[in-house]
Parts: structure tokens; C-alpha cells; sequence
């Protein structure tokens, strides 16, 4: 039986964890759910986000310049994506979908290591969020602490784009009823567009964000995509709230599971999973049928 | 029905061959043993694949995946062997081959990229051994890989010189016949290392592990565990991680919270440089040294002089070597003049098994697989020359006997350059470091 503190820690841990897996699959859920396309290139995406920083880290040691820069390169790849290829699946079967996304998935993989090669890149953690805080029994990374405050904004202003302005009311409307949105006489193109969007930058944001923390290289989005669609599966498919709540539920299952015994941790995620899906097959957050 | 007819061309042509004259065989040894040999039944891809005036070795590497960078390196000393080879040059006479090729054929190759799984490994093998009739097939980065090619080429009969392979089972309980492993086992590398680490770190000292769950893994920690127990080094945590683990905040909270004073950190590659970074923000370096069994290629540049200074490991071979073997300095230089940098030990194992093959070929005067099989397993009376001094394979598990590198990484300030990352501390000798027989579990299989 672990220590308390151990416990504890691995509590904590497992909230850190749980909003970065929130931002990850967010971008994954508010794509699937609006547009209906379950976007196998997500992972590739977050990678790129991760790139985006190295670069822009190397050149200038800016991790904010990083950021914005990385950021407006997410969504010119977003609406690239969805324009050039992603909106001529959008009637086509879920097969087709996911047989595009992947794809393009690797294609961004592959480029990528063409690139930068198969070593990994080191990101420096940015000057503020060096070392290590105490925090009674617990020492933690002091990037990874600030981490947890800068995802929650992130997530919060996601939050305030899709359920307080009428872009998002919009996207919202276009999650239920899609063609009645049209009938109204919005363009709900565009808005697809934008969701797209918004959905590759989330990815890109969380890959961006966790630069400093892993070795960057060409793979490490794949663990990370097939960990999101299991957030956004305990969540509810197409959920938003879901999807903060499924992450930050996987992220305890993985660092609680962990105090016991790391090699069970994502046995046991897909355990949960698995057993949700028995108990209750639209997720937590999720209504049946609307996928 | 096709392959009859082959044969019987085969038979056909050496049938000529013997009436142009048998005192051009004779000049010939291994034209001459292969003709002898004539009666020997077919066996895997002989003698389809050495009809011609080629022969076919199938190259399977991770070209992609989190080893992709040491499996690159990889294929790069197969390839540098090959042209070394069929150019029959300087480098290639100085390892002790005659003319170009080997037995006067000119080697043929394909790379196929094995994703870092065994079946895709397997399969691209097995391609190489059907379609193009390989007469060797090599290459790997993970011992998931090597046993599985080393089952197929047990099977298709086909000799395996294994690739990069740290795990025992590689020649212990998953050894074949038609397999040979020239890295050092865990048990070698450990039993190396492990006197060497307790001299200088002390007895009696508390070990956390981090161990990727597989093969190789459980392998090095068993060994590693074993090896250090005579110096009162316990273990207080083995953290067991899944393979594609990428955010390590978890099990390394249990090795903060373990009170060790060592650190074994057994992930690889890109691995094992995205744990030993994320170690650091947990500040385990504070506590703890780091000590890496088996490091792999590019760990001490990706990882930085920062975080390596100080740490203990094994490596199959460093570029430091040219100064003992003039073999290595002939491969360092030839590499860099190639490849425009200075190989790591993952090309020296496609380097040098390449050139062992050859050799023993040549030794045996045929391609007939069971004829080099017992030429390499007989090479303990005669040792190959290498990059690593004089080796030799063992006969019960076909485990190539070579000194182990134990090297201590360098700090910056020590670092006369780029290359400079790590320093030589011992060559332990195969002969000291090698397992007891029979301790592994080896059964090699039958030769035909």
C-alpha cells in the first residue's frame, strides 16, 4: 500500500495531467461534435504545435512570441486542412473520414521528420517556470504547476467562445441540427470553417504548452490522440464539458493507478472506458444518439 | 514447379562450369566448395539466391517510431559495409576479405522499415526471402524485433545476423540456430558495469528503476538488480511504465518518493531522453544519480552534457575506440567521409556484422547456411578482427564474445567538442562479462 503522501501526490498529479488530456481532447470533441468528423490527424497536430514552439523557441527564446506565433500558424494549417481537403468529406461515411484524417496525419508526421529528422528537439522551460515548488509533501515542477493555471484559462476561454458569443451559439445549433441552421439562413460553412479551426488550435496549443515538458520528436502525438479519444469517449462524443471532465478523470486513473503500480495505469483507463461504455454508451456528458 | 527449373539451370551451369576446368575451381576455393556441395539438398534460399552473380541480404530497421534516429544510423553501416565490400577496397582487404564482394558475388540490398513492430519486420523479411531470394537477412533496434526475424529465419532456414538487441532471451530462451547477436547481452553489459558503478558510487546503495515493459526492460533490470546485489545495492522501486509512455510525471513521483540514491533509468532512445528531462523537473537529479545500462546512440547529445554529466552506462561502441582498433579508425573515418558524421554504435553493429558475415562466408568457401553457421561457431580457434578487437561467437547461443564499453558521460566543460560526449572508463573483456553456459536458457534449433 503506498504512503499517504505518495497518494496524495499522485491526487495532484493527476489534476495536472487531467487538464492538459481536457485541452487535448477538447480540440478532438468540439471538431467531432460539430462537424461530425472524428479527426484521426489530431495527434499529428499537437506534434506540430510542439515544432511550432522549437522553432520559434530557437530563434528567439521567447516562449510567449512562441505562443502567439505558434498559435496564428495552428489556425492557417486549420483552415488549410479543412479547405483543401477536410470539407469534401464532410458527406462522406465516417469510414472515409477517418481513412482522410489518418492520413493526413502521417503525411504531417512524415514531413515533419523529412525536416527535422527523427531526433528528438529539446525546448527549454521558459525562465519563469524553472524548478521546483514545495507544496508541504509534495515537490512539483514549477512549469507543470503554472501549466494547470494557464490550460484552465485556455479552457475557460474556450468555454466563453462556444457558450457566450453567437459564433458559438451557432456552432452549438450546428451540433444538434446542422441543415435547420442552414434553413435559417446562417452560413454555416463558415462556421464550420472557424470550428475547424479552433479545434486544430487547441490541439497545437496543448502541444505547444507541453513542449518544455517532453522531448519533442515526430511520434509523440500518437499516444496522445488515442489517449484523448478515450477522454472524449468517457466524456460523451462531441461534449465539451465532457471533455474537461473526462480529462481530468482519465488524468486521476492514470497517476492514482500509478501510486500502485504504473504498469496497470492505462489498463486501467481503458478498464473505466470499457466499463462506461457497458454502463452508459453516450458517456458521461454525452446525449445518445447525436453522434 | 518454378524453382525445380531454377535448380536445374543451377545445375546445369555448374555442370559447365566443371568442364571449363577444375583447376579454375581450385583457384576458386569457394567456387570450388560450392560445387563440392553440390549435393547438398536446398535449403532456404540456397542455392537460388547465389545463382547468380549477386547475392540478396534484406535490411528491416525502425525507420520510423521513437527509435527511428538510432535505426537510421543503423542502416547506414550496413550500407557502408556493402560498398566497402563490393568495392573490395582498402577497408575491405584490411578486415581480411579477398577481391570484391564476397566469394567474388556482389552484395544486393533492400532497407524496409519496420515501424518498430515485429510482424511489419517479419513481414518485409519475409518479402526479401521470397521475392528476392536473400541469403542473410539482418537489422533491428528492439529485441521484440530480433526474436521474431531470428523465428522466421529459423523457419525459411535463412541466416540472421540480429541487429541491435540488448535482451538476454535473444540468445537465451528465444535463440535459434540461424541467429547470431554480436551487441552484448543485458547480462554482459550489467555484469560489466555493475563493479565499476559500485566502486564508485559505494556500497550498500538504494536503487529506483524505471522499466519499459517489455523483453529488454525486465531484462536489464533483472541483470542489473542481480549484478549490484553483491555490493548491497537493493532495489526500493522497479516503476514498470507501458512502452508509448510519453508524460513520465507519475512514475516518477513514485521515484522522488522512493529515498533512493540511484537512479536506473532502462528506456531507450527518444525514450530514455524524454524521461531523463522530465526527471530533471521533478528534480531526481538532486537526490539521485543516474545510471544508464545500456545507453543508446544519441542519448548523450539529445539529452545534453546538463543532465548526462556523470552518468555511468555501456554502450556496444563509441567512436573513441579508433584509438585501440584500427579497424574502427578505418570505419570512423570511412563513415564520416560518407555521412558527414561520426557513426554511433548502432552503424558499428551494421558495420561489423556485415563484415563477420562476409568473413565467415569466405572462411567456409560457400553461402550454404549450416556451413557458415559452423564457421561462426567455430571461430573461438580463430577470431574475427573487428572494430571492437578480436570476437568470436559462442557455439551454444551464438552470442558474439567482445569486449564490453563501460563510458561515464562528460560534463560541458570537459567536452572538447561536438562528438566528445562521452569518455572510455573500461573495455571489461567478453571472456569476464559473458553468462555462465546454459544459464540463459538457450536450445539452438536444427541446422536443416
Amino acid at each position: 500500500m503506498p504512503s499517504t503522501a505518495l497518494l496524495l501526490s499522485q491526487a495532484f498529479n493527476g489534476l495536472a495531467l487531467g487538464t492538459l488530456l481536457a485541452l487535448v481532447a477538447s480540440g478532438l470533441t468540439i471538431i467531432l461534435g460539430t462537424l461530425g468528423v472524428l479527426n484521426f490527424a489530431h495527434g499529428a497536430l499537437f506534434m506540430l504545435g510542439a515544432y511550432a514552439m522549437y522553432v520559434v523557441m530557437a530563434h528567439t527564446g521567447s516562449w510567449l512570441l512562441g505562443l502567439l506565433a505558434g498559435g496564428v500558424f495552428m489556425l492557417v494549417v486549420g483552415v488549410a486542412l479543412e479547405r483543401v481537403l477536410v470539407r469534401l468529406f464532410y458527406q462522406r461515411p465516417h469510414e472515409d473520414q477517418i481513412l482522410v484524417t489518418f492520413g493526413a496525419g502521417i503525411v504531417i508526421v512524415e514531413a515533419v521528420r523529412a525536416y527535422f529528422g527523427g531526433n528528438t528537439k529539446s525546448v527549454p522551460t521558459p525562465s519563469w517556470g524553472q524548478g521546483i515548488v514545495r507544496l508541504g509533501f509534495l515537490f512539483y515542477p514549477t512549469y507543470r504547476l503554472e501549466l494547470i493555471g494557464i490550460v484552465a484559462a485556455l479552457l475557460f476561454a474556450l468555454y466563453l467562445v462556444l457558450y457566450r458569443t453567437s459564433i458559438g451559439l451557432v456552432v452549438r445549433a450546428g451540433i444538434e441540427d446542422a441543415r435547420m441552421v442552414g434553413v435559417l439562413g446562417i452560413n454555416v460553412r463558415r462556421a464550420f470553417l472557424a470550428v475547424f479551426a479552433l479545434g486544430v488550435l487547441a490541439a497545437g496549443a496543448a502541444g505547444m504548452l507541453y513542449a518544455p515538458i517532453v522531448s519533442v520528436q515526430p511520434d509523440m502525438g500518437g499516444s496522445f490522440l488515442v489517449e484523448a479519444f478515450v477522454v472524449i469517449v468517457i466524456g460523451g462524443l462531441g461534449s465539451y464539458p465532457g471533455a474537461v471532465v473526462g480529462g481530468l478523470i482519465a488524468g486521476e486513473i492514470v497517476s492514482l493507478t500509478s501510486a500502485f503500480n504504473t504498469a496497470y495505469s492505462e489498463v486501467m483507463l481503458y478498464a473505466v472506458m470499457a466499463l462506461l461504455l457497458v454502463l452508459r454508451p453516450q458517456g458521461l456528458f454525452g446525449s445518445e444518439g447525436r453522434v | 514447379m518454378n524453382e525445380s527449373r531454377e535448380f536445374l539451370s543451377l545445375a546445369r551451369r555448374r555442370a559447365l562450369q566443371l568442364g571449363l576446368g577444375t583447376a579454375g575451381g581450385l583457384l576458386v576455393p569457394g567456387l570450388f566448395a560450392d560445387l563440392a556441395r553440390a549435393a547438398e539438398a536446398p535449403i532456404g534460399t540456397w542455392p537460388a539466391g547465389v545463382a547468380g552473380d549477386s547475392v540478396f541480404v534484406g535490411v528491416t530497421s525502425p525507420l520510423t517510431g521513437p527509435y527511428s534516429a538510432d535505426g537510421k544510423d543503423h542502416v547506414k553501416g550496413y550500407e557502408l559495409a556493402f560498398a566497402e565490400i563490393n568495392e573490395g577496397g582498402a577497408n575491405a582487404k584490411a578486415w581480411g576479405l579477398k577481391g570484391k564482394g564476397v566469394l567474388g558475388k556482389q552484395i544486393k540490398y533492400g532497407v524496409a522499415d519496420s515501424e518498430l513492430k515485429p510482424n511489419v519486420a517479419v513481414q518485409a523479411q519475409t518479402q526479401f526471402i521470397q521475392r528476392d531470394k536473400a541469403i542473410m537477412i539482418t537489422g533491428c533496434v528492439s529485441s521484440a524485433e530480433a526474436v521474431a526475424v531470428e523465428e522466421l529465419a529459423q523457419r525459411d532456414k535463412v541466416l540472421n545476423m540480429v541487429g541491435a538487441s540488448g535482451a538476454n532471451a535473444t540468445t537465451g530462451h528465444d535463440c535459434q540456430r540461424y541467429g547470431f547477436r554480436s551487441q552484448p547481452s543485458a547480462y554482459m553489459a550489467c555484469k560489466a558495469l555493475a563493479p565499476i558503478v559500485a566502486q564508485h558510487y559505494g556500497r550498500g546503495k538504494k536503487v529506483a528503476y524505471l522499466v519499459p515493459d517489455y523483453n529488454y526492460g525486465h531484462s536489464v533490470f533483472r541483470s542489473f538488480a542481480a549484478f549490484t546485489k553483491p555490493y548491497g545495492w537493493t532495489t526500493v522501486a522497479k516503476v514498470v511504465i507501458p512502452l508509448a509512455t510519453s508524460d513520465y510525471s507519475s512514475a516518477l513521483l513514485n521515484i522522488a518518493n522512493s529515498g533512493a540514491d540511484i537512479f536506473v533509468n532502462i528506456e531507450f532512445a527518444a525514450q530514455a531522453v524524454n524521461s531523463t528531462k522530465q526527471g530533471a523537473q521533478f528534480g531526481i537529479f538532486k537526490k539521485m544519480q543516474m545510471i544508464v545500462p545500456n545507453i543508446s546512440s544519441f542519448q548523450g547529445q539529445e539529452t545534453g552534457p546538463a543532465l548526462m554529466q556523470g552518468v555511468f552506462g555501456t554502450m556496444d561502441w563509441y567512436w573513441k575506440l579508433e584509438d585501440r582498433f584500427p579497424l574502427s579508425k578505418r570505419f570512423v573515418n570511412a563513415f564520416r567521409a560518407k555521412f558527414r558524421y561520426t557513426p554511433a554504435w548502432g552503424a558499428n553493429i551494421g558495420y561489423m556484422q556485415t563484415y563477420i558475415w562476409a568473413l565467415a562466408v569466405e572462411r567456409a568457401g560457400t553461402f550454404y547456411p549450416p556451413a557458415v553457421i559452423k564457421t561462426l561457431e567455430a571461430s573461438k580457434a580463430n577470431p574475427f578482427d573487428s572494430t571492437l578487437g578480436k570476437v568470436w561467437y559462442r557455439a551454444y547461443d551464438h552470442q558474439l564474445i567482445r569486449p564490453v564499453p563501460v563510458v561515464v558521460a562528460n560534463s560541458a566543460k570537459q567536452m572538447k567538442n561536438k562528438d566528445d560526449v562521452f569518455d572510455i572508463v573500461d573495455l571489461v573483456p567478453g571472456e569476464q562479462a559473458i553468462s555462465p553456459p546454459a544459464f540463459l536458457g538457450c536450445k539452438l534449433g536444427p541446422y536443416t
